[in-house]
């Protein structure tokens, strides 16, 4: 009885499909993900969100030369050895055309370094490692997000115009904010020679000791912080500082802290008037980014996070290379992307072919706290490439061959 | 002055944070011997139980202190409920079998958390009237780090009236002392342990939800609160509660003070006190001698190894020959998991080394696996050597490491041996993440391929096939050899075996390095697989996820360990698929521990139990 259901249900089932495929002949153009879904869902799972988004739209106008976009995710776990292991499983066994995605930076310089000896094209989405496209950069890698490079410059930027000479840095001992403390140095020293660096401290990630970092920092007396620290870190930071009485009367130039990821969590003791790289998403009136808002709250029920537009602009990114290249073959690819401009919702997007790195920007601006909710104030777009090296320097940085 | 009188309060106001974490997992370790993996869960959940709690009635000065401690007290029931479901079914396995379990209630726990409370970071509230700062020789201070200053204590008072002023106490000191005498007194051991249980991960859930007001709850906090808590408990000596907040007190003062000095000893610090304290006092600052020699003999069953039969040595050839034939199958990405399988089962192999016929618990048996991909790395970023080359003098290196190590550790046993490890551990671990300029911190070497000849998977499958399973046999065989009797009997009697002319200390030694050479040799070749050497080929999370494996497989066995290995990794592959797959995991690693508390190499004897009983 049961088996001859399930054998008029297969009969049904193959009618169907042989139907969907006289109607839709192609075959879908496979991407593969991955990313650290289960281990950071708060900074992915709006990435995902934005990623599926854009594919879901261009299904919906027909794909790719009648061909759908199937997007193939896989979780690393933050393991760099497993992403490599799941990027063989994406080309071999699934047959995608090419890889995208990772949260963590050395997950994402893993994954470079297996798409540069396979030559395979791998899209880096999220991780900030300036390495990524410069020392430890190849022809296969290409990355969107603005790196911590970048994103120090636009800060230094800002903090040059301030009187603060003075100046103490706080980042977590890791390479991401080893490399956020330098640019920053290298920057602001660059546009204001006379700051000086008169203290800084390494807390361990996500185990910060906030009082006696608080303590530290108030002991060098400086005119101006520098800080790097994020997520839990932050919250203990930001409220043993204002306890303590460490952010008054001082500049505070702070990384990524604008991000809703990171700004939404502290509610009402988000910090004030801190310069900070962030995405105001809620103020921003442009024709293309309330479509992209209104397009992502009607799907998901949900307000975009920098992980969103990240996601959407990535799918876009790949959606023109696939255009522009007219196949799946990876050197096709990789020549499409290179020099590849894509309008996104935040303004047009060119994947530089010197050093594969994309110009998207970021926003900078000020905090407040409005509503009961911390918001950015006097923000502008800061695009991607007014705050890049001089040519020069990066190909000084990137292996050339 | 002023600042150093300030800075000292905070320090003080951080230990007592410590100390609330700690205090439960001692407790718990005293009475029941379990190394209990899940504490750090019941701390994170009780800070966000705490949250809900709060954001609900923690308007006024009581009701904010009664939903913190009803907090506690309802994620306390949470643990009695793991308690009486989970653990007390497999007391009677070896004692650090637990520990699998606990693993496998961290992982469900931790996806539970995510699923109820979601993927944000929750900020936590501020405690009523203590939500200021006051003045202390011109220096503001948190208010709630005074609470804090007083709560530590308050708690160690309250214990201390508790284990020393009531017959509940007394009793569970005595079980701390000798259980087997309590329950020949008639001692209902049951209730006393789901007691105990409930306090320990009630105090826990009250560390989690007492430090709201420092910051937050986020889902990190659990595994990030984990190692520090250990430590503590550790240093303090195990079961040992004034122990615990002395050390509490020890490494958080260190900490306040040692950030000034030198800002980037962050990470090392507290696992540098915890080598130099073991070193000195091997028992910890206030541990004693008694309770930790009965660890010793009570950690892992005597388990003999018989040589292999011909069911074992038909399944050697099956297995070669189905490793042989795999790349005819053609299946290309077959042959990539199974090459990171085999190079996990020869870790988890060499690890079962120690912990089988050495009796050799250690925490920390990735170090020598991250320390063969670091050398492997090393040779070929900075002397351009060839892979055969770095293959072979990575596992030298590893041992080379190893004999340092190993000179530290075998003069501890028992816990504080494992202890040691995950130190050394550790301290590796920060010294490859620290020296950028050299090993590239956390960014990793990257680059590391095959040579050309084996760049080819088939090519580099059969390379790493050879090599893996060479070496698992190499580990097997040294079981059954001389030097493997050897070890068997310093694990058994180590005052017999030492009356025999065995140095056992020292053969030990040569164990670690034996086994450290071969998880280097693992290390080097996953380095050429992946291509890089990363820190995390050495964390703490690779030596527990080794350990697991060992424990799933059996440790009285020698090929239970090898499948434990195998259906670790595989299925860690195959369910990461899944949304919540890690809870999957850990779901059934706790229902494959029930069934099996001997492991899975205990399936065949639970089969004939079984067979015997309908028969």
């Amino acid at each position: 009885m049961t088996g001859k259901r399930v054998g008029l249900t297969g009969l049904l089932l193959a009618g169907v499909m042989a139907a969907g495929s006289f109607a839709q002949a192609a075959e879908p153009i496979r991407i593969g993900d991955i990313n650290s879904y289960q281990r950071m869902p708060a900074f992915t799972e709006p990435y995902k969100k934005g990623l599926m988004l854009a594919v879901e739209e261009i299904n919906a106008a027909g794909g790719i030369d009648g061909r759908p976009i199937e997007v193939i995710s896989r979780d690393d776990d933050g393991k760099p050895g497993t992403a490599v292991r799941l990027a063989d499983e994406l080309f071999v066994k699934e047959e995608v055309a090419l890889i995208t995605g990772s949260f963590f930076s050395h997950v994402g310089l893993a994954l470079a370094s297996y798409a540069g000896q396979k030559e395979r094209l791998y899209l880096a989405a999220e991780p900030l490692a300036d390495a990524l496209v410069w020392e430890k950069g190849n022809r296969y890698t290409f990355r969107l997000r603005p790196s911590t490079y970048m994103q120090a410059a636009m800060l230094a930027e800002e903090a040059a115009k301030t009187d603060a000479v003075r100046w103490a840095t706080i980042a977590p001992n890791y390479a991401y904010g080893k490399d956020a403390v330098a640019a920053f140095q290298t920057v602001l020293t660059q546009l204001k020679p006379e700051v000086e660096f008169v203290g800084e401290q390494w807390p361990a990630l996500f185990k910060i000791d906030a009082g006696a970092e608080v303590q530290a920092l108030q002991r060098v007396e400086p005119d101006g912080i520098y800080n790097v620290t994020f997520g839990s870190d932050l919250a203990k930071f930001v409220r043993e500082g204002e306890l303590r009485g460490l952010f008054e009367d001082r500049v505070v130039a702070s990384l990524l802290t604008g991000e809703p990821e990171y700004l939404d969590p502290l509610r009402d003791e988000a910090p004030d008037d801190w310069i900070v790289t962030g995405y105001p998403w809620e103020q921003i009136d442009t024709p293309e980014h309330n479509a992209f808002v209104e397009a992502y709250q009607a799907r998901w029920d949900d307000y975009p996070r920098v992980g969103s537009i990240v996601g959407y602009n990535t799918m876009l990114v790949i959606i023109g290379t696939l255009k522009e290249a007219g196949s799946t073959d990876t050197e096709d690819l990789v020549e499409a992307m290179s020099g590849l401009q894509v309008d996104t919702p935040l303004g047009p997007v060119l994947m530089r072919d010197i050093d594969n790195q994309s110009t998207m920007g970021a926003y900078v601006g000020r905090t407040a706290v409005k509503d009961g909710k911390g918001v950015m104030v006097d923000w502008r777009y800061a695009p991607g490439e007014n705050y890049l090296p001089k040519d020069d320097t990066v190909r000084a940085r990137r292996p050339q061959n | 002055m002023g600042f150093y009188v300030v800075q000292a309060l905070t320090g003080l106001a951080s230990a007592s944070a410590l100390f609330l974490a700690a205090a439960g997992l001692s407790i718990i370790f005293g009475v029941t011997r379990i190394v209990n993996f899940a504490h750090g869960v019941f701390y994170m959940l009780g800070a966000y139980m705490a949250w809900t709690l709060t954001s609900q009635f923690g308007d006024s000065v009581l009701g904010f202190w009664l939903a913190l401690i009803v907090a506690s007290l309802s994620i306390g029931v949470v643990g009695l409920l793991v308690e009486l479901t989970v653990l007390r079914r497999i007391y009677q396995a070896p004692e650090l079998f637990q520990l699998t379990a606990t693993f496998g209630v961290f992982l469900i726990l931790q996806d539970v958390t995510l699923a109820i409370w979601g993927p944000e970071d929750l900020l936590g509230p501020r405690a009523p009237m203590l939500d200021g700062s006051v003045t202390v020789l011109g220096h503001p201070l948190p208010s709630y780090d005074l609470a804090l200053i007083v709560l530590g204590p308050l708690v160690l008072a309250g214990l201390w009236f508790l284990f020393y002023r009531t017959r509940w106490g007394a009793l569970v000191r005595a079980a701390t002392e000798d259980r087997e005498m309590l329950g020949a007194l008639g001692v209902n051991q049951r209730l006393l342990f789901s007691t105990v249980f409930f306090l320990g991960t009630a105090l826990a859930a009250f560390g989690g939800a007492a430090q709201l007001p420092k910051g937050g709850a986020d889902l990190l906090m659990g595994l990030n609160i984990l190692a520090s808590v250990f430590v503590v408990v550790v240093v303090g000596g195990m079961g040992s509660i004034p122990g615990a907040f002395l050390a509490a007190l020890l490494i958080a003062q260190l900490n306040a003070f040692g950030i000034l000095i030198f800002p980037q000893g962050t990470l090392v610090l507290m696992f540098l006190v915890m080598a130099v304290v073991l070193v000195i006092r091997p028992k910890g600052l206030l541990g004693k001698a008694e309770g930790a020699s009965r660890i010793e003999s009570r950690a892992l069953i005597e388990a003999a190894y018989p040589a292999p039969g011909v069911w074992e040595r038909s399944f050697w050839a099956l297995a070669i020959a189905a490793l042989a034939l795999l790349p005819l199958a053609g299946d290309a990405f077959a042959l990539v998991l199974t090459k990171d399988i085999l190079l996990f089962v020869l870790l988890a192999a060499s690890l079962h080394f120690l912990l089988g016929p050495g009796g050799l618990v250690s925490f920390g048996h990735a170090a020598f696996f991250g320390c063969g991909a670091y050398a492997a790395a090393l040779l070929v970023t900075y002397a351009e050597s060839s892979m055969v080359l770095a293959l072979l003098l990575a596992p030298l290196l590893a041992g080379c490491v190893a004999i340092i190590v190993g000179w530290f550790c075998v003069r501890l046993s028992g816990v504080y041996f494992a202890m040691l490890t995950l130190a050394f551990a550790q301290v590796l671990w920060s010294i490859v993440f620290q020296w950028t300029s050299v090993t590239g911190g956390d960014d990793g070497l990257l680059g590391v391929w095959p040579d050309t000849w084996a760049n080819d998977d088939t090519v580099f499958y059969y390379l790493v096939t050879v090599l893996a399973i060479g070496g698992i046999l190499l580990l097997r065989q040294a079981v059954h050899s001389p030097f493997g009797f050897a070890t068997r009997a310093g694990r058994d009697s180590m005052l017999r075996a030492e009356a025999l002319g065995l140095h056992v200390k020292q053969v030990q030694h040569v164990a670690m390095v034996f086994a450290g050479a071969l998880a280097g040799l693992a290390g080097a070749l996953y380095a050429f697989s992946k291509g890089s050497a990363f820190p995390d080929y050495m964390g703490i999370e690779m030596s527990f996820d080794s350990l697991i494996a060992v424990m799933l497989g059996g440790v009285q066995s020698l090929l239970g360990p090898l499948f434990g290995a195998g259906l670790f990794s595989w299925a860690a592959h195959e369910l990461s698929t899944l949304s919540y797959w890690r809870g999957i995991l850990g779901l059934l690693i706790v229902v494959l521990v029930l069934a099996f508390p001997r492991g899975l190499a205990g399936i065949p004897a639970a089969f004939r139990a079984a067979r015997e009983r309908l028969a």
